[in-house]
């Protein structure tokens, strides 16, 4: 049962109440899911005063980005939020692309919105098998988890690499895909639709479930703006705020998708917010699967931007001096002296890269703005007034990528 | 094995590949996973790889129920005396698995916070590459655990007496005053950071071979 | 990028965003094209002093900027050109046009100092926790500035210029556990 907030914060201070408890909850606790800390202040089971303490995952991201050229960081912002890893990837290239000023190819932006929206599929039934997970309802994870496994393998068949691809590169992506790959994505949106079923069918009439998200965690249109939550967690609460149609990028203005919001801001209406993205996600892949361009993955600009591909280095003596001339530490990129944020809607929200650059090929200042870290920040908002058994339910719907929060 | 000696006789070696066995098939993962190699620990337990065909299915995130503490993902500075700290609190007998490169030497991580090898400070048993390493290679470090159980298991830990010191690298001591030294060094004894508490980091950068 | 220009200043391309700045300076009493402003891409850039700080951010609140993106700030020691040793940045956008707008201001050596923003968005919260915890500039008026990211006993800020990529050592301090005693 939810606990009226209104009697919570009309109840006395917290250092007056009696009998107060101090719960430690983490930084190792299975309902984290990663590293996090909340002290919590209760009184009997319910919470007067959450305290979220960070910082057990902080590995210095934006430091090794000063350290790191535009190509090798990639592999950094992989590990940033590793449940979408092409998404990090995509959004830190196209802020580098637009510091550069490269056009990307039709064909790469289309196969670039493929993987954003795998990406958002994976991102989505992680978060909605976890959060059903800590619930108690453990046949749904199991079912999602199976799904994400297919696409592990389209990354895998893609890149070579199945969890942290590093697929994207600057001004074009590391190889091209082909038709076996296409016949991989094929095979797993046929397969996704009965799958997205069968979770939806173990958990949106699952008593229990509903019970524990219904008018739990309520966020309402004001606080959602004021406290700058982005993506599903804004448009559950009714912000109808999507990058994709804002500013469009990459090919999402050719695309025809509807943006999901609900009215009620509660986890359930996070979870179902998610749910319905995930078809929306399926729409957009099928039609891009089916109108994918032709023609090379990689923008010629000048010769100068792009990694020219391995035959072109092996036979050739200008691809030699083009691939010798990117790799060198006292060559490589020359962008101009200035300072770009540029953001994509990823499967957690706004992510946004914001690059301070000095004209070198590694940037002077890298700034993530990690949606996760925002949407932390509302937890002590959320949870104040809710039971204990509250939190996990809370801590799921938010989908808190510990990575992503610390980096 | 030794006849002479009465703890090593017939008896004692038979006791021991019993008790061996049962533990090897039995072992309790306790998943410490920070980062993204907690992810591929999830998809080991799920159902594609499904690693409760070698028994070690039963995870528990109570460091007192556990046997097998899987480190999965980066250690971070404020995070290894939690690790410690978890560590202690398992029972005898308990092995650990480092997994991903990250947890086994800092992976791509070089910078100011991450620990670069969560051997320094703890005692690893197997090590697993990658990044973040197959869940395939998840479930054979677990093999090889168990391998390593059987083989050099005694029923009453006999064998983790001659093991005085971490078997990892040492610390990179860098000999520095305590002026400065920004951070107070964390003690898993005390759960504090304190001035008052220094570690003994002799220079062991020449005998550690790195 | 900019283009053409009124009375001397340049204009921005955006016309929502130029009546926004506009708007700014009438606020703040400073004649047109008063402020300093710069345009690369879609990026559309004021430079506010320290001083007006506050009061720019509270107006451009009240214009209807009601989400604030991002707030963060850089180390500029040693950058070309560099007036000042950190920038900080404010990222705004307003939710029902789409007008995005980035304010700029600067902080100094040796007690680098702003006025927070906690009471006008308070999404502001954390994103001003860690700019203090990583770069060292506090925030006038935030109720709870303390360190975010790094331990509380962390005496440096890690994302300065003048602090190593591979710390100072603090990774190796702590005690080895062995396997007889544990």
């Amino acid at each position: 049962m939810p606990l009226k907030l209104a009697d919570a914060i009309a109840a006395p201070d917290v250092e007056e109440r009696e009998c107060l408890w101090t719960l430690n909850f983490g930084p190792q606790h299975p309902a984290t899911h990663t590293t996090l800390r909340l002290v919590l202040n209760l009184d009997g089971e319910v919470i007067l005063k959450a305290t979220p303490d960070i910082g057990f995952l902080h590995s210095g991201f934006e430091k090794l980005g000063e350290h790191l050229d535009f190509n090798q960081y990639v592999t950094i912002v992989d590990r940033m939020n590793y449940i979408s890893p092409v998404a990090n990837e995509i959004a830190w290239h196209q802020t580098v692309e637009s510091l550069l000023g490269i056009d990307l190819t039709p064909r790469c932006k289309m196969i670039r919105v493929i993987f954003a929206e795998l990406m958002r599929i994976h991102d989505h039934l992680l978060c909605c098998g976890a959060a059903a997970l800590d619930l108690g309802a453990f046949t749904a994870f199991l079912y999602a988890f199976n799904q994400r496994e297919l696409i592990n393998e389209i990354n895998e068949w893609a890149s070579g690499q199945r969890f942290h691809p590093s697929y994207t590169r600057v001004g074009g992506l590391q190889r091209d895909v082909d038709d076996a790959w296409i016949g991989k994505v094929r095979g797993f949106m046929d397969g996704f639709i009965a799958a997205h079923n069968d979770v939806t069918k173990l958990l949106n009439r699952n008593r229990i479930f509903l019970d524990r998200c219904r008018g739990v965690g309520v966020l309402t249109k004001e606080e959602a703006i004021n406290r700058s939550a982005t993506g599903p967690v804004a448009r559950a609460s009714g912000v109808q705020r999507d990058l994709r149609r804002l500013r469009p990028y990459l090919a999402y203005d050719a695309i025809d998708f509807d943006v999901v919001c609900a009215e009620e801001g509660d986890c359930l209406a996070r979870y179902l917010v998610r749910m319905e993205e995930m078809l929306e996600s399926w729409k957009i892949i099928h039609w891009a699967i089916e109108n994918l361009p032709g023609g090379p993955v990689n923008s010629e600009i000048d010769g100068r931007m792009v990694l020219p591909n391995q035959l072109s280095v092996y036979r050739s003596i200008e691809g030699l001096i083009h691939h010798f001339e990117l790799n060198m530490t006292n060559r490589k990129w020359k962008p101009p002296v200035e300072e770009l944020y540029t953001a994509t809607e990823s499967p957690n929200g706004e992510l946004g890269f914001h690059i301070v650059s000095d004209g070198g090929p590694c940037a002077w200042r890298v700034r993530t703005r990690p949606p996760s870290f925002i949407h932390f920040s509302l937890f002590p908002h959320l949870a104040e007034g809710h039971a204990v058994g509250d939190v996990a339910a809370i801590l799921g719907s938010l989908n808190i990528i510990a990575a992503e929060l610390d980096r | 094995m030794e006849v002479s000696l009465p703890e090593d006789g017939f008896l004692v070696t038979k006791l021991d590949e019993v008790a061996n066995w049962c533990r090897k098939n039995s072992l309790w993962p306790m998943a410490f996973a920070t980062a993204c190699c907690g992810i591929e620990v999830m998809a080991t337990g799920a159902s594609r790889h499904d690693i409760a065909r070698f028994g070690a299915e039963a995870f528990r995130f109570s460091p007192r129920q556990c046997d097998l503490m899987i480190v999965a993902g980066r250690v971070v500075m404020k995070m290894l005396p939690v690790l410690q700290r978890i560590w202690m609190q398992m029972p005898e007998p308990k092995w650990c698995i480092s997994m991903g490169a990250c947890a086994s030497s800092g992976g791509v991580f070089d910078t100011y916070a991450v620990v670069q090898g969560i051997d320094r400070f703890l005692p690893v048993d197997v090590y697993i590459p990658g990044c973040p390493p197959r869940p395939e290679q998840l479930i054979q470090a677990v093999l090889d655990l168990q391998d390593k159980v059987q083989k050099t298991g005694t029923f009453n830990a006999r064998e983790f007496k001659s093991r005085t010191r971490p078997e990892g690298p040492r610390p990179l001591a860098m000999q520095l005053d305590m002026a400065d030294q920004m951070v107070a060094p964390a003690n898993y004894r005390t759960a504090t950071r304190s001035w008052s508490v220094v570690p003994e980091v002799g220079n062991h950068a020449g005998e550690s071979g790195r | 990028m900019s283009e053409g220009t009124v009375a001397g200043h340049t204009l921005f391309s955006d016309p929502a965003v130029e009546s926004i700045v506009s708007g700014l300076e009438k606020a703040l009493g400073v004649p047109g094209g008063g402020l300093k402003r710069s345009s690369f891409r879609d990026n559309h850039r004021v430079w506010v002093e320290p001083a007006r700080l506050a009061s720019a951010l509270k107006h451009l609140r009240e214009a209807g900027m009601d989400l604030l993106i991002d707030l963060s700030a850089a180390d500029y020691l040693g950058y070309q050109d560099a007036e000042h040793r950190y920038g900080v940045w404010y990222i705004l956008e307003n939710t029902s046009t789409g007008t995005r707008i980035m304010v700029r201001s600067w902080a100094d050596d040796p007690s680098p100092c702003l006025p927070s923003a906690f009471d006008i968005w308070r999404g502001s919260d954390w994103m001003e926790r860690e700019v203090y915890d990583l770069l060292g500039i506090q925030f006038t008026g935030h109720p709870d500035l303390r360190r975010i990211l790094m331990p509380d006993e962390f005496a440096g800020h890690p994302l300065r210029k003048d602090y190593p990529l591979r710390g100072m050592g603090e990774r190796h301090h702590f005690v080895p556990l062995a396997r007889d005693e544990s």
